[in-house]
């Protein structure tokens, strides 16, 4: 029995799960900030307190289901990997080195635990829909899928493809996440290419829809967890979330959707998630 | 005709030149998923709306609770083949070859390819010979871009006995993806339940020493009716089959073509990238020898009928026969 986090823990845990992404783009010299700082509490609480999985085992036969559709935010996931025990967090160092487990986006059969390959957008539900079919024949009913996916993403064609299958074959044990928060790399989504009414299309495409905070933990954790008792519908849960959360000059800009903070941006976004910006004083910097 | 040209008795091949029955490429693929959806429980099956066309309802009705309805979405088929292969299943999933893989290439190279998933893609109603439909149905190009892919074998049977065989194989092949080419109309059934069949495995059926003529799918009938119209005008022409098309069985055709130093290629699709492009690159690179390459040049198809078409854009014994009377004096 996985040991149970209160959420200040986690909270504690998110915060350095952000700071090693921050170190990891730094190291990197390319890939991406915002989306993966405003993922960071959906991914403490996937793999802190929602998921059943074994780190030493990755293939157990009866863990639940992460697909990161959005592949470009993979550095939360391997952060959050590393300090969930699947490997040395030395090793996320590595991301984008040529030899690397740690691809710029995540490819399956490179690092255990990855459940997909991804990067080009639209994909992760349709596998969601293959995966939960598979366990609906294999009579596998207590496993969960969960598909994050950005909400750029959903203007490829591809995910309305999916979202209709699943609600035809009322594939329950899927709950996707769509991490909303209003920027892709043209821009505004509003601008680019509405997605507005999100709510009302995805309830139209027959799925039960749940908006929540995306960046408050406990609130992530009440709603994965409430989404496994809703069993006549697959579940979209709308995680409106900060872009770049815990580092003030990156939160809401779309540019730094595809870009890594510098030597001195990264020096300086570390010191603002150490002393929580500006909370914790004393810090001799 | 000459029974000893054709190598009918090793391989148990029946003679071209006589009236043999007709049956279409897509149903041996029917007949050999519902033999393979009873070996193997985990074969599964996807179609997006056109169950019956790539005869996959033969699957749908023996093992319905294995069977997913997509609908028309391509893009989506071939993706959930992904979700299902990575779930321990062996899913085939079919429509025309047009749709799929010409709609869906991307997933099928991310999800499936580089994901190293063992989708089996069924792509039925290839080449020109689909007739009337017209062009946007006539899948040419579509050995091209799989054969691209890493990880991805390309298999385009010749009649509908093999492709039953070429179906089983591919149900047997657990960690590759797989492309499957189909014809629509009825072709001559010229092997045989005896025939050899091996993924990466090509077959001399008609042995020779004058020109090698290498084809694949519908076509390699029409190189050994071609073959058996040389032999009697003096030409002693070696028919390789490859059913294979990717992973290329270069061995066999580096040794006939180094008897013979002439090559023919035949494939009912684009020269570029397909079966010629395929082997004038080992050839190139091995063993560069002269080589005619027979297929659509760089055009798209029409309406018509399926013979007036293969007939107007060259893709008859006759034409293959006309090529190597042609190498024979150059």
């Amino acid at each position: 029995m996985k040991q149970k986090h209160t959420i200040p823990e986690l909270e504690t845990i998110a915060v350095q799960i952000r700071q090693d992404i921050i170190r990891m783009l730094e190291h990197a010299g390319s890939g991406h900030s915002a989306g993966p700082l405003g993922l960071t509490d959906i991914f403490t609480a996937l793999y802190f307190d929602v998921l059943k999985y074994d780190p030493k085992k990755p293939d157990w036969n009866q863990r639940d289901i992460v697909l990161l559709s959005n592949g470009h935010c993979v550095p939360v996931q391997y952060a959050t990997m590393a300090h969930a025990g699947y490997f040395d967090k030395k090793e996320l160092m590595t991301l984008r080195k040529f030899g690397s487990r740690l691809q710029g986006h995540p490819e399956r059969t490179k690092l255990p635990g990855l459940e997909n390959t991804s990067g080009p957008l639209g994909c992760g539900l349709s596998q969601a829909c293959g995966m939960a079919l598979a366990m609906r024949m294999n009579q596998d009913l207590h496993r969960w899928i969960y598909v994050v996916m950005g909400d750029g993403e959903i203007n490829e064609g591809n995910v309305w493809e999916a979202a209709m299958l699943a609600n035809k074959y009322k594939l329950n044990n899927i709950t996707a996440i769509i991490d909303r928060n209003n920027i892709q790399i043209d821009g505004q989504t509003e601008d680019v290419m509405p997605l507005e009414d999100l709510r009302h299309k995805w309830e139209a495409f027959g799925w039960h829809v749940i908006d929540i905070d995306g960046n408050n933990i406990e609130s992530v954790i009440d709603t994965l967890t409430m989404s496994r008792a809703i069993v006549e519908k697959p579940v979209m849960v709308i995680a409106h979330t900060i872009p770049g959360k815990g580092v003030d000059f990156m939160e809401y800009d779309f540019h730094w959707h595809g870009a890594p903070p510098n030597k001195k941006q990264a020096k300086e976004a570390l010191h603002e998630l150490r002393t929580l910006q500006g909370k914790i004083r004393g810090e001799h910097e | 005709m000459n029974k000893e040209h054709i190598d009918v008795s090793t391989y148990h091949l029946l003679d071209v030149t006589s009236e043999l029955e007709q049956e279409p490429i897509r149903s041996g693929f029917g007949a050999g998923l519902v033999e393979a959806g009873k070996q193997n429980d985990q074969v599964v099956a996807a179609c997006a709306d056109l169950t019956e066309s790539t005869k996959m309802h033969l699957f749908r009705d023996a093992y319905p609770d294995r069977y997913i309805e997509i609908g028309i979405a391509e893009q989506n088929l071939v993706t959930v083949g992904s979700g299902l292969a990575a779930m321990g299943k062996i899913p085939f999933v079919s429509s025309y070859a047009a749709f799929s893989p010409g709609r869906n290439w991307e997933q099928i190279r991310t999800t499936i390819c580089l994901n190293q998933q063992p989708v089996k893609i069924v792509g039925s109603h290839a080449g020109v010979s689909v007739g009337p439909d017209g062009a946007t149905h006539q899948m040419l190009e579509d050995i091209a871009i799989m054969r691209v892919l890493p990880n991805m074998v390309v298999v385009s049977p010749a009649d509908s006995v093999e492709a039953k065989k070429a179906t089983l194989a591919l149900a047997e092949d657990t960690k590759n993806p797989g492309y499957l080419r189909l014809a629509r109309e009825k072709t001559p059934v010229f092997t045989t339940d005896k025939t050899p069949f091996a993924i990466g495995k090509a077959y001399v059926y008609a042995p020779g020493s004058d020109i090698t003529i290498i084809a694949t799918g519908t076509m390699t009938y029409q190189a050994l009716l071609a073959a058996e119209n040389l032999f009697k005008q003096g030409i002693d022409a070696e028919v390789v089959h490859v059913p294979t098309i990717k992973p290329l069985d270069a061995t066999t055709i580096l040794t006939s073509v180094s008897k013979t130093n002439k090559v023919i290629t035949a494939e009912e699709g684009q020269i570029a990238g397909g079966l010629g492009s395929a082997v004038a690159e080992l050839l190139s690179e091995e063993h560069p020898v002269p080589i005619k390459r027979i297929g659509m040049r760089d055009r798209f198809g029409e309406s018509g009928s399926p013979d007036e078409l293969l007939e107007a854009f060259g893709l008859t014994a006759k034409h293959i026969a006309m090529a190597a009377h042609h190498m024979m004096k150059s």
